[in-house]
């Protein structure tokens, strides 16, 4: 086979390498199809129907009857009788510019500490030391834990009467009087990003660790016989070389940030300061009589969210092989 | 789900061939809070007792808000698995197509109820739910600090400020660092309707939306309400009741930390129970009055009532539940050992009642004057009105914006969503 190939014209060769490449490919191609049927049943489907409803002007309760009513749902520019012009729509919507605010703040302070913590988490658990499998393990567990149960968790302990953080900051003189984290519109957020924080930067630390570990060990040694100071060696050797992995475990973080809603609803359900686009979103389907502009709120999370994922992808150049492009 | 059902019938049916064929397996929904479940549970006992049917119970979150998102997505979606559904006395005008008319079977006992409880839950001529029990809120009170004190029970709103202010000053001054004058429900949520709605109500200030569907929310009294109720966030209240909703507030109450709690009659048995630290050092009262033009004291209508769904695949057996929970004699044990105010009216005249539950004599007058919360005039807009009142509350209440601004402000929204 090698050597029949070898003899072939550079022509012949090409073709014969390509005829390959296609059988490859259609056997690849069967292989995906399970998969893309799965997705196109589970995502894709109900996606598509999503952004339909969002067209609509359907009710929960007759999902079928729903009539076509264009971009009515997104903005509708209304002249009144007295030539008043007025905007109605989830785009014209003061409480959606509020959500998209605090989902955008939520994510943004939540996947920069978790960052900064994860990396030094993980800086930590890529040196050698005793016992190093068992802290691994054991740093794990706020992820393992269902964020409801940990969100459930937080709110007992944030309690401002039988709470065990001011029953401590309390003891330590840290706090004059209990504070109620989850009730004061300025400590809301707060207590959201702790819980988040809390909870995610194992995963973060997990995903740097394993960027970590791709480094050869050798440069580190060159670098100290060259003398290079170690935070000079962090920021010129460990961090470049992490980078890759790092901008996909921010992807991950902030995709998964953008539509919180679990810890949320839990927390603070109903407060204006915490509320982001998943929550309004959910209320308005399912609590109010809103289920097309939950719809439509459904959609322009969605597209949101695709439009960061491909400025992001773009800017950062995030190749997802794990090497840098 | 549903093809376990099947199984699991065709397997009850096939191993007792005769009689117990008939035998339904039921589920019910219950987001029921303290006991309530595990009484709940021995009812239903009784239920397979007598008719051989059997009834699972699917717990749900206490939030009443919770509840109603996840029914009306299962009501949306056909679903087959729940049976019977504990309803809110606020849901029946926007569930109304979902449950089945159970005025037929319910006609022999239709005329025990209050014809107020019936009539909230009638729908276009359709009984959409049976009553179960019927709530109005008391104001709960720690007879021995008010003894020692020397106070009485406090009339108006700003009596009860008064009192509570200087009865925690005092006990606080005696080392009881802990202690709060009032709590209530003050989370952004359903039950700060309810509390709000009393206040407002209490000063003559309507009831947000009168029946004839005119939005009169905005006026001097409930801007007066609203003042006097945020006047004791951070003074006899804790500025972490703005997240409490019904068993936080119990929780403080209940430890011996609060003067004052605002709460349904639930709360009642429980704060009576063994490990209670108020146990035999309370009473209930009605709640309070406000002050000015019309003013009167005020319950929020309450209550949960059994409603079959009109995918249940057993109905009969669905609707010989309802009416089971809902019937003279369920209503009395719930009575005895839950302290759930009956929506039967000889109860309220039954000795075995009457002495697990003294208050219930004076309770009859109360709910029968309670204010209903406006679910007809809102029909299918209700939770969304309910949530731009409890928000615009609930901001007046930690300080965002002014009561007469927010109020302002929420008339406008109100007009918005109903017009």
């Amino acid at each position: 086979m090698t050597t029949e190939a070898l003899k072939m014209p550079a022509v012949a060769q090409r073709q014969g390498r390509s005829e390959l490449m296609q059988q490859r490919v259609r056997a690849a191609r069967w292989f995906l199809l399970p998969m893309m049927i799965a997705l196109a049943v589970v995502a894709g489907w109900p996606l598509a129907r999503s952004i339909y409803f969002s067209f609509t002007d359907v009710k929960l309760n007759n999902l079928y009857g729903a009539e076509w009513v264009g971009f009515a749902n997104y903005l509708q520019i209304r002249t009144l009788e007295s030539g008043r012009t007025i905007y109605r729509g989830v785009l014209a919507d003061p409480d959606w510019w509020n959500a998209v605010w605090n989902t955008v703040r939520f994510a943004f302070w939540s996947v920069l500490w978790e960052t900064i913590l994860g990396m030094i988490v993980a800086l930590v658990l890529n040196a050698e030391f005793r016992g190093r499998g068992i802290v691994r393990a054991a740093i794990l567990i706020p992820w393992a834990i269902p964020t409801i149960v940990s969100a459930r968790m937080w709110s007992w302990m944030l309690n401002d009467q039988f709470g065990i953080l001011n029953d401590l900051g309390m003891r330590l003189g840290l706090l004059a009087a209990p504070v109620a984290w989850t009730a004061s519109p300025d400590t809301a957020m707060t207590a959201v990003l702790v819980v988040d924080i809390w909870k995610t930067t194992p995963f973060m630390a997990l995903l740097i660790l394993a960027g970590l570990q791709m480094i050869p060990k050798d440069i580190y040694e060159a670098a100290n016989i060259d003398g290079v100071h170690p935070i000079k060696q962090f920021f010129r050797i460990t961090l470049p070389l992490v980078r890759p992995a790092l901008m996909v475990a921010i992807i991950f973080r902030v995709l998964d940030a953008l539509r919180i809603f679990d810890l949320i609803y839990v927390l603070t359900p109903n407060s204006a300061a915490t509320k982001t686009m998943s929550v309004l979103a959910q209320e308005n389907l399912f609590q109010f009589d809103n289920f097309a502009e939950g719809s439509t709120q459904s959609t322009l999370l969605f597209l949101l969210i695709a439009l960061f994922t491909i400025i992001y992808i773009w800017l950062g150049k995030v190749n997802f092989d794990g090497g840098a492009r | 789900m549903k093809i376990n059902k099947l199984l699991a019938g065709l397997l009850t049916s096939v191993t007792l061939v005769a009689g117990a064929a008939q035998a339904a397996e039921l589920s019910i929904v219950s987001g029921d809070t303290g006991t309530g479940l595990a009484f709940l549970q021995s009812e239903l006992d009784i239920f397979t007792e007598q008719t051989g049917h059997t009834v699972t119970i699917v717990p749900m979150p206490s939030s009443t808000s919770d509840q109603f998102g996840q029914y009306r997505l299962w009501l949306a979606a056909g679903n087959a698995d729940i049976d019977v559904y504990t309803t809110d006395v606020i849901w029946a005008p926007q569930l109304a197509d979902q449950f089945l008319d159970l005025s037929e079977a319910a006609a022999d006992v239709i005329d025990e109820h209050y014809p107020s409880i019936i009539e909230s839950q009638t729908v276009e001529g359709k009984l959409v739910a049976i009553p179960g029990y019927t709530d109005a809120p008391a104001l709960f009170y720690r007879k021995d600090l008010l003894e020692k004190h020397g106070k009485e029970v406090p009339k108006t709103w700003s009596e009860l400020h008064a009192t509570a202010q200087e009865i925690m000053d005092a006990e606080r001054a005696e080392g009881a660092t802990d202690l709060w004058g009032f709590v209530f429900q003050g989370n952004a949520y359903e039950g700060l309707t309810c509390n709000a709605l009393e206040w407002v109500n209490s000063y003559g200030g309507g009831q947000i939306i009168e029946a004839d569907g005119t939005i009169s929310i905005n006026n001097p009294q409930a801007v007066a309400a609203l003042e006097e109720a945020a006047s004791w966030i951070g003074t006899i209240s804790p500025e972490g009741n703005l997240a409490y909703m019904e068993e936080e507030s119990r929780g403080v109450w209940q430890l011996g930390n609060a003067v004052f709690m605002r709460n349904w009659p639930y709360a009642y048995a429980l704060s009576n129970s063994d490990d209670s630290a108020v146990k035999g050092k309370f009473d209930v009262a009605p709640l309070p009055a406000g002050e000015g033009e019309g003013a009167k004291p005020s319950g929020t209508l309450g209550g949960w009532n059994y409603a079959v769904s009109k995918y249940s695949p057993e109905p009969d057996a669905a609707t010989e539940l309802a009416l089971f929970l809902g019937s003279a004699e369920s209503q009395k044990r719930r009575a005895i050992q839950q302290n759930n105010l009956p929506s039967i009216q000889a109860l309220y005249q039954d000795a075995e009642v009457l002495e697990a539950a003294p208050f219930m004599a004076a309770w009859e007058e109360i709910f029968q004057s309670a204010v209903p919360r406006p679910s007809a005039p809102a029909q299918a807009n209700y939770n969304e009105a309910s949530s731009l009142f409890w928000s615009a509350v609930h901001n007046t209440l930690s300080g965002n914006g002014s009561a007469a601004e927010n109020l302002e402000l929420l008339e406008v929204d109100l007009e918005d969503l109903l017009n």
